[in-house]
């Protein structure tokens, strides 16, 4: 080969093909969280609803550029659009939300607190920054057990960062050079708390340094970037390069859940740049690009709303968790389960 | 040395002299890892240094690569023994002491213990906790952490008080599907010695009875086995059969095993190194009281350690925790009756 061959990956990356996909994550995952918010209000979800809204481009493009069945995907509670993109069926969301017995969690879990642990998706708990060393784990067992190759993934918001939890598994990644990516979204508030109360560095990305990790500062309402990103960092973690800390600066356009106004978040944030709805600039993009026509974003539309209608409608057909049918273990080891066949 | 080293040189190599608490552990683990290639360890120091109190030295040089030192993060260790667990390995923990468990508390008590229930995926991860008192270990080296870890479900928590139990309930810790809390005694580390490791053993769940008797039982666990198997022996001398029931296990409890001993005696005293509100030995006289209030000749009667911090120096420690004289004391108070 001629040593002026193009070789610059930026050239390989199929930008359009990607953003278009992503961009349909992020809808669906904007339409069913719609759907569930006004089920909520209808008093028709069990618990509390938390929204991923203008979090969808940078929690997507994490997800779609996983892969399901080799990698490892920790979502929070604002990844219904990385879940999506990563292989949740939207049946588990659905059935999660509604209180469906069929469900991954059978009504012993809700909401945000799903996943399906045996297939690379651990479920959640509501403690922050737990889950980093949970994946940590499941890369260790990877590399115990001579698979190569894969990576893990996993969601934080700048709140969960004060954590011990955080820093111990990141420190731990760092020490062991564990193929991890650790999304943090910096969504500006934790509950009702701003980040001048969470944090006093400039941008979080800079403790990416201090653990000896690599680490990326990006928009994380801009899709591309989110897309080139997490391509690149996810290529690293894959190629040996250790932990990659991907802080995504945007604004969390709803409140902390379906209960909450967000009242308190200023007026000056929602007209800041990282203030846009990832939505809207992913759909202007491709128009000006002309990467689809309105006919077809109007048929993704219509696709989506159906395919959101008729996982709602099968979740709440479902039948509700029986309290009499209920086995009540909760030891794998049943013979030592007090109360149990052995007692 | 001369001595014992000809004592060795004429029995066969694979049968020690004797084997203590602490070699029982470390030859459990041992043949975990040489028995199963999911086994790996994961705690501060335990790599080339062998651990704290040595109870993995050698393992690393036995078995490259699967002992492994952590930095000083007990949340991220548990749960990194978790993710490993889901993936199909069996993860042990070592505490460098069971005090600081506490630290991981959140990553034992809600994400392993509410994992299999929540998911269906079991968590087989052991945690072994240097638990208990020794003389000048102070307030926090010196903890008994069973009576917070059984208060939570999905957990199993093992209590064992002789070298077989310790070989053996660990062995069967490891290879079960569940979360384990395994509380080996600091004490019992070296003063407890056995000729041999047992070949077989009651399972975990059962308790045993450690001294037969026919006046009054003494349910109890751990080293505190050992005050009331030498409070039973003085009282002998007077007549009293004292029955030592050990629970080897507290979560589950065998409460079969403690009300079959109860009616055989009338009378219950627990004894517990633990601080005294709620646990294990609350937890025993209410079942007692509860399924077998008619089998109860005296009000049941409870030993825990005194309800301050653990002290420090040996004189005050010796009074904060149970010993042999105050459970004769408690004993022949309740045989008045």
């Amino acid at each position: 080969m001629p040593p002026t061959a193009p070789a610059a990956p930026s050239t390989a990356f199929p930008l359009r093909e990607r953003f278009l996909d992503a961009y349909r994550w992020m809808l669906l995952s904007r339409r069913l969280e719609e759907k569930i918010t006004s089920l909520y209000h209808a008093g028709k979800i069990v618990g509390g609803v938390y929204l991923g809204k203008g979090q969808e481009a940078f929690s997507a493009a994490l997800g779609m550029t996983l892969v399901q069945g080799t990698d490892v995907f920790a979502p929070l509670i604002r990844d219904m659009a990385g879940r999506l993109a990563f292989g949740e069926a939207l049946l588990d969301p659905a059935r999660t939300y509604l209180g469906s017995a069929l469900g991954p969690m059978r009504g012993r879990d809700g909401n945000i607190h799903r996943g399906r642990p045996s297939q690379g998706m651990p479920a959640m708990i509501s403690h922050l920054g737990a889950m980093v060393s949970v994946v940590c784990g499941m890369l260790m067992a990877r590399r115990f057990q001579g698979r190569t190759g894969a990576v893990g993934a996993t969601c934080v918001g700048d709140g969960a960062t004060s954590t011990g939890a955080f820093h111990e598994a990141v420190n731990v990644a760092a020490v062991e050079k564990l193929p991890l990516v650790v999304a943090v979204a910096n969504n500006q508030f934790a509950y009702s708390t701003p980040t001048a109360s969470q944090y006093a560095c400039e941008d979080l990305a800079s403790r990416a340094e201090g653990y000896g990790i690599k680490g990326y500062s990006i928009d994380g309402t801009d899709l591309e970037a989110c897309l080139r990103t997490f391509d690149e960092a996810i290529r690293s973690a894959r190629d040996g390069g250790g932990p990659q800390l991907v802080v995504g600066k945007l604004l969390r356009l709803t409140g902390h859940g379906a209960h909450d106004d967000g009242s308190y978040v200023p007026d000056t944030l929602k007209h800041q740049p990282f203030g846009r709805d990832c939505l809207d600039l992913a759909r202007l993009r491709i128009i000006d690009e002309a990467w689809a026509s309105p006919l077809e974003l109007e048929a993704w539309e219509n696709e989506v709303i159906e395919s959101v209608q008729t996982a709602v409608a099968t979740a709440q057909k479902d039948p509700t968790p029986d309290p009499y049918g209920e086995k009540w273990q909760a030891l794998a080891s049943t013979w030592l389960i007090e109360g149990g066949s052995a007692q | 040395m001369a001595g014992p080293g000809l004592h060795l040189a004429h029995r066969r190599r694979e049968r020690p002299v004797s084997i203590t608490y602490l070699e029982a552990i470390r030859a459990a683990q041992h043949k975990a890892l040489t028995d199963d290639p999911s086994v790996f360890i994961y705690g501060q120091d335990i790599s080339t240094f062998g651990g704290a109190f040595k109870a993995t030295k050698n393992l690393s040089r036995d078995f490259p690569g699967r002992v492994i030192d952590s930095p000083i993060s007990e949340d991220a260790m548990v749960g990194l023994a978790v993710g490993a667990a889901i993936e199909g390995m069996r993860p042990i923990v070592e505490m460098q002491f069971a005090d600081f468990s506490s630290i991981a508390l959140n990553q034992v008590i809600n994400q392993a213990a509410t994992m299999f229930w929540r998911t269906g995926t079991a968590c087989p991860i052991t945690l072994r906790l240097p638990s208990g008192g020794t003389p000048g270990s102070g307030p926090f080296h010196s903890q008994s952490m069973e009576a917070i870890y059984s208060h939570y479900p999905g957990i199993i928590v093992l209590t064992p008080a002789t070298v077989g139990d310790a070989y053996s309930m660990l062995l069967e810790a490891i290879r079960l599907d569940d979360p384990v809390i395994f509380c080996e005694h600091k004490f019992l580390y070296y003063h407890l010695k056995e000729e041999t490791l047992p070949t077989e053993s009651l399972p975990i769940g059962k308790a045993r009875i450690a001294r037969p008797g026919k006046h009054a039982t003494v349910v109890t666990y751990s080293a505190m086995v050992h005050e009331a198997l030498r409070a039973a022996s003085e009282l002998s001398a007077d007549g009293w059969e004292i029955e030592v029931v050990d629970l080897r296990s507290v979560k589950p409890i065998d409460t079969d095993t403690i009300l079959g001993s109860v009616a055989r005696t009338g009378r219950l005293l627990c004894v517990g190194e633990a601080f005294p509100w709620g646990g294990v030995t609350a937890e025993i006289i209410s079942r007692v009281t509860s399924e077998g209030f008619h089998l109860l000749d005296a009000a049941p009667v409870r030993l825990n350690s005194k309800d301050t911090p653990i002290p420090y120096h040996p004189n005050l420690w010796s009074a904060h925790r149970p010993t042999a004289r105050v459970i004769g004391e408690a004993l022949r108070k309740m045989l008045k009756f």
